[in-house]
């Protein structure tokens, strides 16, 4: 059983427009759409300074923005990212509507009721 | 293997039929349909070249600069897609790349010498559009072209 759950997830295009994001509803929904804004910035820092580590594979996953053990959850995530690349119906840029990259997130997100 | 002989034969198949079908609209080709036909491959080699870079850098690290990427296209992805190494890359550091390949596997059933070298650059439009799509969603915008000997 999974003790680690994402409450949002979202993937960003590299022209820095949302392809998907999905979060949890509660009230503050808002504010993890605000978290997501934020950590762009981080990832920005550390792509700024990424020509010291190199060799390291969790470089793609850019170190941990907060310390906890999701390189599992983001290698999942990866995973199926990939695989939506790879479908010929999917034009790179379109936000992301495969049922089957669906599925994967909400088997990471907490349950509600 | 036979596997890499389908490619082989499907691609050939292919060049032609984009061929065939501008074609049937009119009776002959004039140059802008033949820029049709060209641009139509390596559209569709830019797709093909997209998707199979998220798959081959999947568990790689990030590259440091533009020639990092510039090695890892002439070796790794070159052997997975080619199965072959690029045998000469020369840079002038100032954003131009000069590949070389003497063996290039979609253009040896064609006769090695001179007769067809004008019908080679149908045979090239699918894999400059694989290259130019893996380096896109690399992070680098760029242009594609080929030289024949």
């Amino acid at each position: 059983m999974n003790t680690n759950m994402a409450v949002c997830i979202a993937v960003i295009a590299k022209e820095n427009y949302p392809l998907y994001i999905r979060s949890v509803p509660t009230q503050n929904e808002l504010k993890f759409h605000y978290t997501v804004h934020t950590s762009l910035d981080v990832v920005e820092e550390k792509i700024s300074a990424v020509g010291k580590a190199l060799g390291d594979q969790r470089e793609l996953y850019l170190g941990l923005l907060y310390p906890t053990e999701d390189y599992k959850m983001f290698r999942k995530l990866h995973n199926s990212f990939t695989d939506v690349m790879c479908n010929p119906f999917h034009n790179p840029g379109d936000t992301i509507q495969s049922k089957a990259f669906d599925g994967i997130v909400s088997g990471m997100m907490v349950q509600t009721a | 293997m036979a596997d890499e002989t389908l490619f082989e034969f499907l691609h050939m198949e292919i060049v032609s039929h984009v061929y065939k079908e501008q074609q049937s609209s009119k009776g002959t080709m004039d140059n802008k349909d033949r820029a049709v036909c060209v641009s139509v491959l390596e559209g569709m080699g830019f797709r093909v070249g997209q998707g199979l870079i998220e798959r081959l850098t999947r568990d790689s690290p990030s590259f440091k600069d533009e020639l990092d990427i510039m090695k890892f296209i002439c070796k790794d992805f070159w052997t997975k897609v080619f199965r072959r190494q690029v045998d000469n890359l020369r840079t002038n550091h100032q954003g131009t790349y000069v590949l070389q390949d003497n063996k290039f596997n979609l253009l040896t059933q064609l006769s090695n010498g001179k007769q067809y070298l004008d019908q080679a650059p149908k045979y090239l439009a699918f894999s400059c559009g694989v290259v130019r799509g893996a380096l896109s969603n690399l992070g680098l915008e760029s242009v594609v072209i080929q030289k024949l000997p």
